[in-house]
């Protein structure tokens, strides 16, 4: 199954024979004071940087979240938008919890979006999946309702029926532009939680097939060496069905990670992709030395 | 054991989280005659704030602040009984809640835990708790304080949410309002009305037990 996500130019595939789709996370004023700041004073240029970096460190999409503390977060978001569909062709993810932000960065954006995000509230899927369909979007549905983040793999897959019985049922929606977050909670507060993850993973792939991202540095929170904690469990997730992440493209150790577990699990043919990131590496340090030599 | 030696064992145990441990020297400590103040104020409860010292300064990182914790809490399931019977009245009792749509909680727990071990009733409501919840469970508790925890900016709207849920009920002059979380700053809580701000759990209970004298006094209790 495909999901297919585009902006004006460039199209991203999403799926189990694809490369795995790398989402930047980098755009996002959580835990960036310095950022907050800019936003609230109506400065956007620090995106620019966020940008750059993420498309020099692999990402094939952005996301994009513009939930800055006393600011006006959809016009952030209508803002930011078509600046940064200005600096790449990536395709974007609008990510808010306010239902008028979505609208307002989906109204603005060219191509086809991915919209982060709906959870099983019936609240929540009547107010966001109308929007997700009026534009064409596709959607990140996460199993989570207002009781609770289920910790047991089988009631998260029953709340994944409910939302992809809702999306494609009553609001029409395609199954294949419904991508599920199976939820990834910070192993420094539970050891059993990506092992709970990777198994919730491995049950929605066997009853739907559909697309799966997660927000992977939320794995590593609170603990050291994070890089290497996320370069560990993507590719566990990975081989279970995990077939996209919102992660932290500008760091090469989880970025060559996943390059590598998309060589190993078959979906990079004659490592073509491996030998050629290989190459652009030794390219870009000759250069670099060529430049410290001169 | 000495006392002396007791103390500074239960204090090195609850440091790296020996719940087993921890529990055996605090009732080893009972049986020696000492009382639940004493290994209370003399070890446990300046363990935990070392951990969050070390925590702050980023030698100790998450799992190892979670245990500590709960070593804590452990002992003081077996203190709270005796510190109501020596009369040691709890301070002031706090409603907690995470805001609805955020489902964070290592943040919420540990302040939790400090309020317990500061001598504060604490009524846990965990995460996603609505507006309506948090005016249930106030006019069923009749807090002192109420506790509003976000960890996302998305999700720090609902302080506003719930404050202006407790002037709808006519609660908000009933009640001292603490916010906090990752995010969330003195700025931000000022903005929202809320009364009380903190940067992490020990600063947390320490304005708690500035904003309950002011109240107190006040009111003239």
């Amino acid at each position: 199954m495909h999901t297919i996500l585009s902006s004006a130019t460039t199209t991203v595939r999403i799926g189990d024979d694809q490369p795995f789709a790398i989402i930047g996370e980098r755009i996002n004023p959580t835990g960036r004071k310095i950022f907050q700041q800019q936003l609230r004073a109506g400065d956007l240029s620090r995106v620019e940087i966020d940008v750059k970096e993420q498309v020099a460190g692999g990402a094939m999409l952005l996301d994009v979240n513009m939930g800055t503390p006393l600011a006006d977060e959809a016009e952030l978001m209508r803002q930011a938008v078509p600046l940064i569909q200005g600096l790449t062709d990536l395709p974007l993810v609008i990510d808010s919890s306010i239902i008028e932000v979505l609208d307002a960065g989906l109204a603005v954006y060219q191509g086809k979006a991915l919209v982060n995000s709906v959870t099983a509230e019936d609240e929540r899927m009547d107010a966001i999946l109308p929007i997700v369909k009026k534009y064409g979007a596709a959607v990140i549905g996460l199993p989570n309702d207002e009781e609770e983040i289920p910790e047991d793999p089988a009631r998260r897959l029953e709340l994944v029926r409910k939302l992809i019985g809702t999306a494609t049922g009553k609001y029409k929606i395609p199954v294949e532009d419904i991508v599920i977050d199976p939820l990834a909670m910070p192993v420094g507060a539970d050891t059993l939680h990506p092992s709970r993850t990777i198994e919730t993973i491995a049950l929605i792939k066997a009853e739907f097939g559909v697309n799966m991202t997660l927000g992977a540095s939320n794995v590593s929170f609170g603990m050291p060496d994070r890089h290497t904690i996320a370069s560990a469990f993507l590719p566990i997730a990975i081989s279970a069905g995990l077939t996209s992440a919102i992660m932290d493209a500008r760091s090469p150790q989880i970025v060559r990670a996943v390059k590598a577990a998309d060589l190993v699990l078959n979906r990079d043919e004659w490592g073509a992709n491996w030998i050629s990131a290989h190459r652009a590496a030794q390219k870009a340090a000759a250069e670099a030395q060529a430049q410290g030599t001169t | 054991m000495t006392t002396e030696e007791l103390l500074s064992d239960l204090y090195d145990k609850t440091l790296v989280g020996d719940k087993p441990a921890v529990l055996e020297l605090t009732n080893a400590g009972l049986a020696q005659g000492l009382g639940p103040e004493t290994l209370l104020y003399e070890a446990l409860i300046p363990s935990l704030e070392e951990v969050g010292a070390r925590f702050e300064r980023g030698d100790f990182f998450v799992p190892e602040m979670l245990i500590a914790g709960k070593a804590m809490a452990g002992a003081l399931e077996i203190l709270r009984p005796l510190l109501a019977e020596t009369g040691a009245q709890t301070i002031g009792k706090i409603v907690m809640g995470t805001v609805k749509g955020d489902v964070h909680d290592i943040g919420k727990n540990l302040v939790n835990i400090m309020f317990e071990g500061a001598g504060f009733e604490v009524i846990d409501l965990g995460v996603q708790v609505a507006p309506e919840k948090f005016v249930a469970a106030i006019q069923e508790h009749k807090p002192d304080i109420v506790g509003f925890s976000a960890f996302l900016t998305t999700t720090m709207p609902m302080f506003k949410a719930n404050i202006n849920a407790l002037n709808k009920a006519g609660l908000r002059d009933q009640v001292i309002v603490m916010v906090g979380g990752a995010p969330v700053t003195q700025e931000y809580a000022d903005v929202v009305g809320a009364d009380g701000y903190a940067a992490d759990a020990s600063a947390a209970v320490v304005r708690a037990k500035e904003l309950l004298a002011k109240r107190r006094a006040t009111a003239g209790v």
